[in-house]
């Protein structure tokens, strides 16, 4: 039997370091390479022929309609399902060398019924595991501890059954027991597919915020195309019969879907969709003219002049926007402390496209000005940039890692 | 009405004398409780008998019944054999079942527990099974999925998730077996069913229903004991509330 060293482990350049976190015990990398399941009897294959390289860090959503094989492939990489053709390597290595046992308890494992163990206290869920690696209680306590609070829950929960646990807390432990040996594989099926959809946002920025941490190779199933244009830094869309439709960037794919099955399934609306990937610090903004009050025409008039927006914006000593004058009214005297027209609506350069362009929209407003994080003017964004930005395509190369992504 | 079997003789000239000059006696009514308090003694051998006869057919039944429960869980082709099998033994009436001993392993407690021990299996066999079955499959696929061993999901998950209904199996199988077991005495295997054949060939009432409440205490406490056992091996069930 087939036993021995861990999976290879491949470090995440930079990502975790560089935000002067923990770094991970790392991360691995996926790769499928032509791999098939066909069940015993069948006509044709469940997965067929899936070719996926997944590289160290990133989360790869797999998402198709249902019956499209994504759960399966998915465990053929923990061999929960066997592979019938091909191979699938972790850390180049093929998983077909490792037992089976020893090779799940390297890959973290969520599933969407959760699957807790409801005899277990939180803690000794958590301990799963670590228990099967027989580490000594002193490291299993301390671990499940961290992660309590990586998972932003407190330690006193520990004592305490799934069954008094709400639905939210619950999928966090799930999360928390799979990362408690800190696999450098993650596999989550519809992790979230059974929670409200509100708390279904929330537990999907936070797992996002997670692995801004942690840095995981993920493989995560959904059939939802906003979910997965939401947690994917790449997609694989699947087809009936398990086979790869597309495999891109978010971006890419809602730019260029790879033939109508893919047009159809990420949907009518992808434009908004694309909006809803890119914050508005990406977009080039206008330069507004600003002025500030007290200040004279003969300051403020060549200014005017010159700059190309028709109206200057008053900002504060702060760099604050206090709202839109009109030009006329600064020929004749000095610049007022207050502006007829409020600036609202401001947009933050952290909102995405999509919340930008829908507060411009709801205000009956062409432009607004943007302010960066303290609330300062960054510039101005209109309706027509944002078009512009996407017809041009410039998002399709912008590949921002799900978890740097604006979130709502 | 028939002759006491012979063996029983001596024991009903005890009786006899045990009862002589003795008003209420004479007058034979329901429960004379003078006699019962002052023959109290004469039934703790038969009720120590009677325990250790349902103690050992249960324990017995219980080790035969879990393991055949457990193979025909991983060898779901198992199960209806298994179950056609426990389902015979469990519907031989006991007395035929005694008297079909009596060859192989003659009159005496051996031949009495074997029989109570081949009743109860059935109860057990179905109750594990069940118990087992009815492990969530989520639950299940996690435990796989995690990485532990067949034998590690059994053990650490799927046979704890099923001790409620295990016990439930026990209790409904030890009330049963500390019934049946006042058979005993006609595969000459003692227990309280001593004392009520004596009784009732000679229709002195009280003598049978001093045994057969010792016996309904006898159950009350082996079920009282098992319901805390359960509630102790399973403290989550009360948490989910």
């Amino acid at each position: 039997m087939p036993t021995g060293t861990p999976l290879a482990l491949t470090r995440v350049s930079g990502t975790t370091a560089e935000r002067g976190e923990d770094p991970g015990s790392g991360a691995a990398s996926l790769a499928y390479l032509k791999a098939s399941k066909r069940y015993p009897g069948a006509e044709s294959d469940a997965v067929h022929e899936l070719d996926l390289d997944v590289p160290a860090g990133e989360i790869c959503v797999l998402v198709g309609p249902s019956g499209c094989g994504k759960t399966t492939a998915m465990r053929m990489a923990n061999r929960t399902v066997e592979i019938t053709s091909g191979d699938i390597e972790i850390g180049g290595r093929s998983v077909l060398d490792r037992n089976p046992s020893e090779l799940r308890r390297e890959i973290g494992y969520v599933i969407q019924q959760i699957g807790l163990f409801p005899h277990r206290t939180v803690d000794q869920n958590i301990a799963t595991v670590p228990r099967l690696l027989d580490w000594e209680e002193d490291r299993i306590a301390a671990r499940t501890t961290e992660l309590l609070e990586l998972i932003g829950l407190d330690p006193a929960y520990g004592d305490r059954y799934p069954a008094q646990l709400s639905g939210g807390q619950q999928q966090r432990i799930g999360v928390a027991r799979a990362l408690a040996v800190d696999p450098p594989l993650m596999l989550m099926d519809e992790p979230f597919g059974a929670i409200d959809p509100i708390n279904r946002t929330r537990l999907q920025d936070e797992f996002l915020r997670l692995q801004e941490r942690i840095g995981k190779t993920v493989l995560f199933v959904t059939h939802d195309v906003d979910e997965a244009i939401k947690m994917g830094d790449r997609i694989a869309v699947l087809r009936e019969g398990g086979e790869l439709a597309q495999y891109a960037t978010p971006a890419e794919l809602l730019a260029r879907p790879a033939d109508d099955f893919v047009r159809d399934f990420v949907g009518t609306d992808r434009a908004l969709k694309r909006l809803a990937l890119i914050p508005v610090s990406e977009v080039e903004l206008a330069e507004p003219v600003t002025v500030r009050a007290g200040e004279s025409p003969a300051e403020v008039m060549p200014r005017i002049a010159t700059g190309s927006a028709p109206h200057p914006l008053l900002i504060d000593d702060a760099g604050r926007p206090l709202g839109w004058l009109d030009s006329g009214q600064l020929e004749t005297g000095p610049v007022p402390s207050s502006a007829p027209t409020p600036p609202e609506p401001v947009i933050e350069t952290s909102s995405t496209l999509r919340d930008a362009l829908s507060a411009l929209l709801q205000a009956g407003v062409s432009q607004a000005p943007v302010v960066d994080g303290s609330g300062r003017l960054a510039g101005v964004i209109s309706v027509s940039a944002i078009s512009g930005f996407l017809s041009a395509g410039e998002d399709i190369d912008l590949e921002i890692p799900a978890a740097a992504r604006p979130r709502g | 009405m028939g002759r006491a079997p012979a063996s029983l003789a001596t024991l009903s000239d005890d009786f006899f004398r045990d009862r002589s000059g003795d008003d209420c006696l004479s007058n034979d009514g329901l429960f004379c409780a003078d006699w019962a308090i002052r023959n109290l003694e004469r039934y703790v051998d038969p009720t120590l008998e009677h325990a250790l006869l349902v103690l050992v057919a249960v324990v017995a039944g219980f080790g035969i019944a879990f393991g055949l429960a457990l193979l025909a869980h991983r060898k779901k082709w198992l199960a209806p054999p298994f179950l056609a099998a426990t389902g015979i033994l469990y519907t031989i009436p006991s007395i035929s079942f005694f008297f079909l001993l009596l060859p192989l392993t003659g009159r005496g407690a051996l031949t009495a527990i074997i029989a109570l021990t081949a009743f109860s299996l059935q109860i057990i066999f179905r109750n594990v099974s069940t118990g087992l079955a009815n492990v969530p499959l989520d639950v299940r696929e996690a435990a796989r999925g995690m990485g532990m061993t067949e034998r590690q999901a059994m053990w650490r998950v799927e046979v704890p998730l099923a001790l409620p209904e295990i016990i439930a199996g026990l209790r409904v199988a030890t009330v049963s077996t500390v019934a049946l077991a006042t058979l005993a005495v006609f595969a000459n295997g003692g227990g309280l069913g001593s004392e009520i054949v004596v009784g009732s060939n000679i229709t002195f009432k009280t003598g049978i229903i001093m045994a057969g409440s010792i016996a309904i205490l006898m159950a009350l406490l082996f079920d009282g004991l098992l319901i805390l056992t359960g509630r102790l091996l399973s403290p989550w069930e009360r948490a989910a509330l």
